[in-house]
């Protein structure tokens, strides 16, 4: 599991791990906290282009539906099977086990520090 | 904006460390750690509800049979003194203002159960129409906590819970209610839920209801009850089939389109609030709640539409993915032409059309 605090965030609730030039991008506990026992995941396949700020994925609790917003341009390079296989990873292991998708990108925008993101969400 | 209402509980839902969620004005326990374990442990051993939002009514005095019987869809005269009966408040228009159980306490006492949202519809309503009748009506929603214990081994864990007494619980047959005590605290124990599930629903002082709680928790523990949220309470009722205030039951729905027709009783000797609108039947072409089930995983919700072919014939009101059963199943209302068992219909689930097929309710019946 990534040290939280080196990750950085979106306001979508979203956590980004940057090596290089690949992004790995997942929902932050909190955000999984809210949205329950997550049941079915939807994501892109690989090789496919994603848009930063658009909907590129789905996560499912059986109260509610979480989008999945693309936080780069780039192109996908994998997708997580192993969540899509057993979504509980989502609940049980967001920061590790539960990450979604693997971005290659060109330009990283701007996103939030971990103390940024832990104001926004207030802990 | 009113301001936020605590359950008599809510410190020990704090120190379980529940999520909340606003129902009707109320912060809730809308899951404690999962919602799914919550669930399958209502299933399979037990769970532990805090309903105390809900509102409870008495209607006391020698003409309150009478007076109930006028207010109600039921005919609640005919219940005996422990019995209990689900009913409906109807508007003179036949809609549904509330659904509700009633408990024949006494010979001139009933216990009205509404939902937390209709309180004070239902209270307001009740005064008007028992009026003219010898009786009174109380709103004593404050005053009465309520716990409920449901699974299949709700029993066991209620007859060791140390300081509930009640003499009847072994004979207590399911809808019907016994008084009993919790230490020195009158309790009204009945075997009643809203889970699917054999149960029971303790009404009792709001001031003994922490202690109760906890002492549940603990008896039970080893046979696996544990607290459960309103996330589960709503899975749970899905499968059973069981309509929601809001979402399956409105002022707009006549009971027959419910499939709550027998809860009306056209029978009954005299007048009652919605007869002569039921008597004229629902309007031509009004749609019909049916249960529809789906393959995969993609759950339909409330308020996606539902297509027969290329013809949008209805509409969902709840949905998810059945914990227990594995697949996704909704209740909708669908028009009549598209509502028989086994037609093939599809549901828009953001863009994606899913087949799903019309099925009887309840998707999930527990074993006798």
């Amino acid at each position: 599991m990534p040290d939280k605090t080196t990750l950085q965030y979106t306001p979508e609730h979203e956590w980004v791990q940057v090596d290089g030039d690949v992004a790995t991008v997942g929902i932050t506990a909190y955000a999984a906290e809210k949205l329950g026992d997550v049941v079915f995941v939807d994501l892109p396949a690989a090789g496919s282009s994603i848009a930063s700020g658009k909907v590129v994925g789905e996560i499912e609790s059986t109260k509610s539906v979480g989008e999945l917003f693309a936080p780069v341009d780039g192109e996908i390079l994998e997708a997580n099977q192993a969540v899509v296989d057993s979504p509980e990873l989502v609940n049980s292991d967001p920061f590790g086990e539960g990450w979604l998708i693997k971005v290659r990108f060109a330009a990283l925008p701007e996103l939030l520090s971990f103390d940024e993101y832990s104001a926004l969400v207030g802990e | 904006m009113t301001e936020e209402r605590f359950s008599p509980l809510h410190q020990a839902h704090l120190d379980a460390g529940a999520s909340f969620t606003d129902f009707a004005g109320w912060m809730m326990p809308v899951r404690y750690s999962s919602d799914l374990a919550e669930h399958h442990a209502v299933r399979t051993a037990a769970g532990l509800f805090d309903l105390s939002h809900m509102g409870e009514i008495l209607v006391l005095g020698p003409e309150a049979s009478d007076a109930l019987d006028y207010a109600l869809a039921g005919k609640l005269s005919a219940i005996e003194i422990g019995q209990a009966k689900y009913s409906l408040l109807l508007s003179r228009e036949g809609g549904i203002v509330d659904d509700l159980v009633v408990y024949r306490t006494g010979e001139d006492r009933y216990l009205v159960v509404a939902n937390a949202s209709n309180r004070e519809a239902v209270a307001a309503e009740l005064r008007d129409r028992c009026s003219p009748f010898d009786c009174e009506v109380q709103d004593e929603s404050d005053d009465i906590a309520l716990i409920a214990v449901q699974g299949p081994r709700a029993f066991e864990i209620l007859t060791e819970v140390p300081g509930v007494r009640v003499d009847v619980l072994g004979e207590l047959g399911y809808y019907r209610s016994a008084h009993g005590h919790y230490g020195d605290h009158a309790m009204l124990v009945a075997r009643t839920g809203y889970t699917g599930e054999d149960g029971y629903e303790l009404y009792l002082d709001p001031e003994a209801a922490p202690a109760l709680w906890d002492a549940l928790l603990e008896t039970g523990a080893g046979a696996g009850l544990v607290p459960a949220g309103l996330a589960s309470r709503d899975t749970l009722r899905l499968e059973a089939g069981m309509p929601l205030y809001g979402h399956e039951l409105s002022l707009d729905t006549v009971p027959s389109q419910a499939g709550l027709g027998r809860v009306v009783n056209l029978k009954k000797e005299g007048d009652f609030v919605g007869r002569a609108a039921i008597e004229a039947g629902p309007d031509d072409g009004a749609r019909v709640l049916v249960g529809l089930a789906a393959e995969g995983k993609r759950a339909g919700r409330a308020d996606y539409p539902v297509f027969d072919g290329e013809n949008e014939v209805g509409i969902i009101t709840s949905g998810a993915l059945s914990p227990t059963l594995g697949h996704p199943i909704a209740m909708a209302y669908v028009a009549l032409e598209s509502a028989d068992l086994g037609t093939e219909l599809f549901i828009d689930v953001r863009g994606t059309r899913i087949p799903a097929t019309v099925v009887s309710l309840p998707f999930y019946k527990r074993k006798a």
